[in-house]
């Protein structure tokens, strides 16, 4: 699965990595509902990067005269209390969950595998050090840790960003500390070590390498987790700076005109429930695909 | 067993004192004067003269050094002072004392429903692997983990408060006062709360019991010829529970978190909202106080779900 093989010698002659790559691909995408959340994915990112050619209007333009318009040929989702087009800004929502998911989870991904890789490989007091903040950090509820941070240093996008990363990091520096021990053990690595290999080469060619598939799984389920726990700041308020558009804001905005226009809380939840979703399908396709556990029975 | 109770108390009391370090000093450690948290508005602190200033700080033990300050504070809420609220001019251990026994009462309520259903459910769906019930629970369980509780209240805001006029919108009542009412008002937050646990716990049971459903004792059990009540609820049910209880645990930390979004949708006046409404307030003495408070109830909770191990499961030795 790190690279894609040479589809013309793939049955002349089939090395481990490529029969895994295809025992990979086979079980990944037997199942139909799982392409179908990695083709949500990938509209939803296309959406997210040419949102400013696929918006109908401006999502900030305002329009007095039009305000809480119901669903209509001009306003496929009707528009807002200050006349903003609805479908517009859900597609400008797109950019922020989007943003905020992989911005989020590629931090704290990298700072937790690199936590719990060294945790792990070195142990002792070091082991002691990282874990023991790992368990403090992990004794807030996610939210209420988010929330806490972003009183601290004040809303906007960033501080979401980095509220959500500290939240989230303690999961990954788990999970990576406990594969770090179990692939440490294993007589490839003795023979690395043997061979005179340095602590870095064999942390980073060695360990990391065959820790990444359950890695895989866990920040693709966590993807959806992210963008939810996201909706759920911003539906509070913390989040992006008004004019900006964030599905949970916007949830939230409906809400007062729920009788008059009820299509403004419903569009966006259902956009991030979609995304969510589709993000645990796939997350869950991998895992079957990856899991060494399930092989044979898949 | 006694040893390993004793060390694990007394490792939850470590992270309980890292706990209150972490949340004194990421207060005191931001740019800003720390007398921001009693003024509360940054804007009284630029009109007031130095002089004055410096008589609030010797007032508020802000002159000492920073470990004195500590020891005071942590002193203050063995005592029960949280110190005091800027907008509701209260005492916050009484404000505390308001809020905290209704998300309580909510989150117990939410918990109890959560597992009972969850484990239910999941069960069912794997003894009836691949029948009706097993197709109802499975999709069910999957769209419970997606949907956004703060938006499924919304819908059912709409649905059953606005449109049917079943249940009331919003608020809360005490139930001492008007159980009906009460529980009436209750009834759309509760399923909230509950709808992300118990498709959680519905999905763990499943796959757990599938696992368990597989083991020789339970062949054994079915091969003497006992009733399939008898094996489940002696043999399966037990056995599965044991990977369910720590998620129970991690459900507990998942509706005290939902509580702040819920209590802001349906308007509880219960903790959650108290720190949703205190962070745009600036009561950082609240907001302090909420976040101890919650991440105390996660601390006992995972202290009991370690203990809850034993109990289950004989084998655990507790090394």
């Amino acid at each position: 699965m790190v690279t894609a093989p040479d589809t013309t010698t793939e049955f002349k002659e089939a090395p481990p990595r490529v029969s895994e790559w295809r025992r990979f691909r086979r079980v990944f995408f037997q199942r139909r509902i799982v392409i179908l959340g990695l083709l949500v994915l990938l509209l939803l990112v296309f959406v997210a990067i040419f949102a400013a050619w696929l918006a109908p209007y401006n999502p900030y333009d305002q329009d007095m005269r039009g305000t809480l318009q119901q669903p209509s040929r001009q306003h496929l989702l009707g528009t807002d209390s200050i006349g903003r087009d609805t479908l517009s800004r859900l597609i400008y929502g797109t950019r922020t969950a989007l943003i905020v998911g992989f911005t989020t989870v590629g931090i704290s991904v990298f700072a937790g595998i690199l936590l719990g890789l060294i945790a792990g490989y070195f142990g002792g007091a070091v082991n002691m050090i990282i874990m023991r903040i790992m368990d403090l950090l992990i004794s807030f509820p996610m939210i209420i840790l988010a929330l806490f941070i972003a009183a601290l240093l004040g809303g906007g996008i960033q501080n979401v960003i980095i509220a959500l990363g500290i939240s989230s990091l303690p999961g990954y520096a788990r999970v990576m500390h406990g594969l770090t021990l179990s692939i440490r053990e294993n007589d490839y690595v003795m023979a690395e070590r043997a061979m005179g290999s340095s602590n870095m080469r064999t942390m980073l060619s060695h360990i990391l390498p065959n820790a990444l598939p359950p890695m895989i799984v866990l920040i693709t389920l966590q993807l959806g987790g992210i963008i939810l726990a996201e909706a759920g700041l911003s539906y509070l308020g913390i989040g992006i700076k008004p004019p900006g558009a964030a599905w949970g804001a916007m949830v939230n905005d409906g809400y007062r005109y729920l009788l008059t226009n009820p299509m403004l809380s419903f569009a966006p939840g259902i956009a991030i429930m979609l995304v969510v979703f589709a993000f645990n399908l796939v997350g869950d396709g991998l895992r079957d695909a990856l899991d060494p556990r399930l092989r044979g029975t898949l | 067993m006694t040893t390993y109770i004793i060390r694990r108390v007394l490792w939850s009391l470590v992270i309980l004192i890292m706990l209150t370090l972490l949340v004194f000093f990421s207060m005191r450690l931001l740019p800003g004067d720390p007398i921001i948290i009693y003024v509360g508005q940054s804007q009284g602190l630029v009109s007031m003269d130095p002089e004055a200033l410096d008589e609030l700080k010797a007032q508020f033990g802000l002159d000492k050094p920073i470990m004195v300050q500590y020891f005071n504070w942590v002193g203050g809420i063995f005592r029960g002072d949280l110190g005091e609220s800027v907008t509701y001019q209260e005492d916050v251990a009484k404000l505390m004392l308001k809020r905290f026994p209704i998300t309580i009462y909510i989150g117990a309520i939410t918990f109890v429903i959560a597992t009972f259903l969850g484990v239910l459910a999941g069960m069912f769906a794997a003894l009836r692997r691949g029948k009706l019930a097993d197709q109802i629970v499975t999709p069910l369980s999957y769209i419970g983990i997606c949907i956004p509780i703060f938006w499924l209240g919304i819908l059912m805001m709409y649905a059953f408060g606005l449109k049917l006029h079943w249940l009331p919108t919003s608020g809360y009542t005490s139930p001492f006062k008007d159980f009906l009412m009460s529980t009436r008002q209750l009834v759309m937050p509760v399923i909230c709360l509950a709808v992300t646990q118990i498709a959680g716990l519905s999905r763990q049971m499943r796959s757990s019991v599938l696992e368990v459903v597989r083991q020789d004792y339970v062949r054994t059990a079915w091969s003497k010829g006992l009733s399939e009540r008898l094996i489940v609820i002696k043999h399966l049910l037990k056995n599965s529970l044991i990977p369910v209880i720590t998620l129970m645990g991690f459900a507990i930390g998942g509706i005290f978190g939902g509580s702040v979004l819920i209590e802001s949708v349906f308007n509880i006046p219960g903790m959650g909202r108290l720190m949703v409404t205190s962070i745009f307030a600036q009561d950082y003495v609240v907001v302090q106080a909420c976040t101890l408070i919650f991440a105390i109830i996660v601390l006992v909770t995972n202290l009991v779900v370690d203990m809850s191990y034993g109990w289950l499961d004989p084998r655990i030795r507790y090394g």
